[in-house]
């Protein structure tokens, strides 16, 4: 292990990933088998700076969630490595990646689903502490009414059971549980995709408040492109465990260089233009060999792109990176 | 007239009477015309969705009147009303994973209406049926008909659903939120589907979404509904270019824009919708609209009508107009 795996360093990027490359085992034999397992990672490197929130893209079963977990270590890769503020994850000790975790918190896409409906808001809100230890009685009330306060809510709502409030309020109560903490780095997966387009809204500008005051850094794990270019600087598009473009959100939806990047652009449904459709197939085309795994469902691939696969290469500065054999301009 | 709809209310019981869930909901729908409703959660528009089709839930009291291709279906039998559901009418459910059987393979269950209603043989149903499973565009029909519904992707699902429900050619599609659960590059295709077969066929299609952006590029006109209301409802770009009822503005302002700068502030609602027990005594969305005025608290909005066909239920309509 290199120092940098042991160390924290001033200007190491608040996460890294390095290389992450995760297979899930095929279950079983018989009909229910996989006919061959495909990583559901294969070789994602990525750097979050402080500040910066940054947004992934990609459909079901493009490995988003599946990152999501390694990087809060919920999960263990393959290979790969995961730095948090310049730190290994993998490498620490139990009680180290405890205090490490702080650090992290994680939103989840189902404001219903993720709240014990039988405890009080204020031991859910306080549970990240419990499990970080520590804290006494009194000063983890403390936490939680400045948690509810800063997600809008009030002190009292602590007494309150989850059915009591609304979506949106709910999504808040998962946002102030994921603050408690004061991490410094919130993973968001889906956290607005089942809440009504008004309630929405709310959290959204939550999110922005907190990036501004609270100097929260989010890493927004979404299929929804106008929910990801509200929120994050930087973004990646993910394809089937790859990352196959990223750099800054606004050019990278305004100038799409990878082919898919521009059939999810052009599918986005929008109030000026009907969505465009790709003329090739969508999801029961071929897996790929050993070419570009969007290769059969590309509408402009080459003989090149079945053989060989591309990989992320720098592209027109601004950490603009793609990987294809003919990007688009 | 393909559907036409007048003055539809729905009661569903409640713990403390009874519960207005829909109200005052009238619309015509002609064929080969793709109508949208828009709408949060309990706005009514799966409530009325679901009373065209006879499917209101137990204990449910729906007046009004339902006339589809002339024939009235409010106090419909269930029989007669069995005749018509996956013949003459069809639905396409959000999750197909709910409205598919499981424990049958999807063959016979795109064969199955085509039996039942068109008094069909075995072999020639499944024969059918493969054809149907083709055209909605399954790359392999054959091994999707010997599937089960687990091992199709969610879009294989929703389109084995889509040729179960056009299988008897039906004249009128209620889609609701056929693409809610599925990527956007598959939803596209899907509503591009929808699409394709409504202008071959020439059937009417009712597309229920919460998505504007869904509505405004597959239907030719739009209601928006919003406690059990229609607040407005017009051609499309008419709508969504000049609104004019303050809830379809806050819907349209409170999705961030693209090419806005990152981070700036979306518009909120305030407030959340309250519960009814009967005909609201004024505007249902007064209290949380910004332009609430003291007639919005005791009468309810008339209807105001605004160029062709277009119509918006609030006091203030003719103020407003003005691009979001």
């Amino acid at each position: 292990m290199s120092d940098a795996g042991t160390r924290a360093t001033g200007d190491a990027p608040l996460l890294e990933v390095s290389s992450l490359v995760k297979t899930y085992r095929a279950p079983g034999v018989g009909p229910f088998a996989r006919r061959n397992a495909r990583p559901a990672l294969a070789g994602v490197s990525l750097a979050i700076e402080k500040g910066r929130s940054f947004g992934i893209v990609g459909e079901s079963g493009s490995g988003k969630s599946t990152l999501a977990r390694i990087a809060l270590a919920l999960d263990s890769p393959d290979s790969g490595e995961v730095r948090l503020q310049g730190r290994s994850l993998f490498d620490l000790p139990r009680r180290q990646l405890r205090a490490a975790r702080a650090h992290m918190q994680m939103v989840f896409q189902d404001p219903y689903g993720s709240l014990d409906p039988r405890q009080r808001v204020e031991r859910i809100v306080a549970e990240p502490l419990h499990a970080q230890g520590g804290a006494t009685g009194a000063e983890r009330r403390a936490r939680v009414r400045a948690s509810l306060e800063a997600v809008g809510l009030q002190a009292s709502d602590a007494r309150k059971h989850p059915h009591e409030f609304s979506g949106g309020q709910r999504q808040r109560i998962a946002i102030a549980r994921a603050l408690i903490t004061r991490p410094s780095l919130v993973i968001a997966d889906e956290p607005v995709s089942a809440l009504d387009v008004s309630v929405q809204a709310q959290v959204l500008n939550l999110m922005s408040d907190l990036e501004r005051e609270a100097g929260v850094t989010f890493l927004l794990i979404s299929h929804d492109l106008a929910v990801v270019a509200h929120i994050c600087v930087t973004t990646a598009v993910l394809f089937r465990g790859g990352i196959v473009e990223t750099g800054l959100t606004d050019a990278l939806f305004a100038n799409p260089a990878h082919p898919y990047t521009r059939e999810l652009v052009d599918a986005t449904p929008r109030l000026d233009r009907p969505a465009r459709v790709a003329s090739t197939p969508a999801n029961s085309a071929p897996e790929a060999g050993a070419g570009c795994p969007y290769a059969p469902r590309c509408a402009f691939a080459r003989p090149r792109c079945l053989e060989e696969a591309p990989v992320l290469e720098a592209k027109g500065g601004e950490g603009r990176k793609v990987a294809c054999w003919y990007p688009l301009n | 007239m393909l559907l036409d709809v007048v003055e539809l209310a729905i009661d569903l019981p409640a713990p403390d009477g009874w519960r207005r869930v829909v109200d005052r909901v009238s619309f015509g729908l002609d064929e080969g015309e793709s109508l949208g409703v828009v709408g949060e959660s309990g706005s009514g528009k799966t409530m009325t969705a679901l009373a065209i089709m006879g499917l209101a839930p137990d204990g449910a009291e729906v007046k009004g009147s339902i006339r589809f291709e002339g024939r009235e279906l409010v106090g419909l039998t269930e029989e007669a009303m069995g005749q018509l559901r996956g013949d003459r009418i069809a639905m396409v459910f959000q999750e197909p994973m709910t409205a598919l059987n499981p424990l049958r393979g999807v063959g016979a269950q795109v064969a199955e209406p085509l039996m039942l209603h068109r008094g069909l043989a075995g072999h020639e149903a499944r024969g059918r049926a493969a054809q149907l499973l083709e055209r909605v565009g399954l790359a392999e029909p054959e091994r999707a008909a010997r599937s089960y519904p687990f091992m199709l992707s969610g879009g294989e699902r929703q389109r084995a659903m889509i040729a179960m429900a056009i299988g008897c050619g039906p004249r009128l599609v209620i889609a609701d939120e056929p693409t809610t659960a599925l990527d956007v590059t598959v939803q596209a295709r899907i509503l591009a589907l929808i699409d394709g077969l409504r202008s071959e066929s020439g059937m009417g299609v009712l597309l229920v979404s919460h998505d504007l952006a869904v509505i405004a590029g597959h239907c030719d006109r739009v209601i928006v509904m919003y406690a059990g209301v229609i607040m407005e409802m017009g051609p499309v770009q008419a709508v969504m270019a000049e609104p004019r009822n303050p809830y379809t503005l806050a819907l349209l302002e409170a999705r961030p824009r693209p090419g806005a700068p990152r981070g700036s502030r979306l518009k909120t609602i305030p407030g959340a919708p309250e519960l009814k027990s009967g005909p609201s005594a004024g505007c249902p969305f007064a209290g949380r609209c910004a332009l609430t005025m003291d007639i919005c608290w005791t009468t309810p909005p008339p209807e105001a009508a605004f160029g062709l066909n277009h119509v918006s239920r609030c006091h203030r309509a003719s103020e407003l107009g003005r691009a979001p």
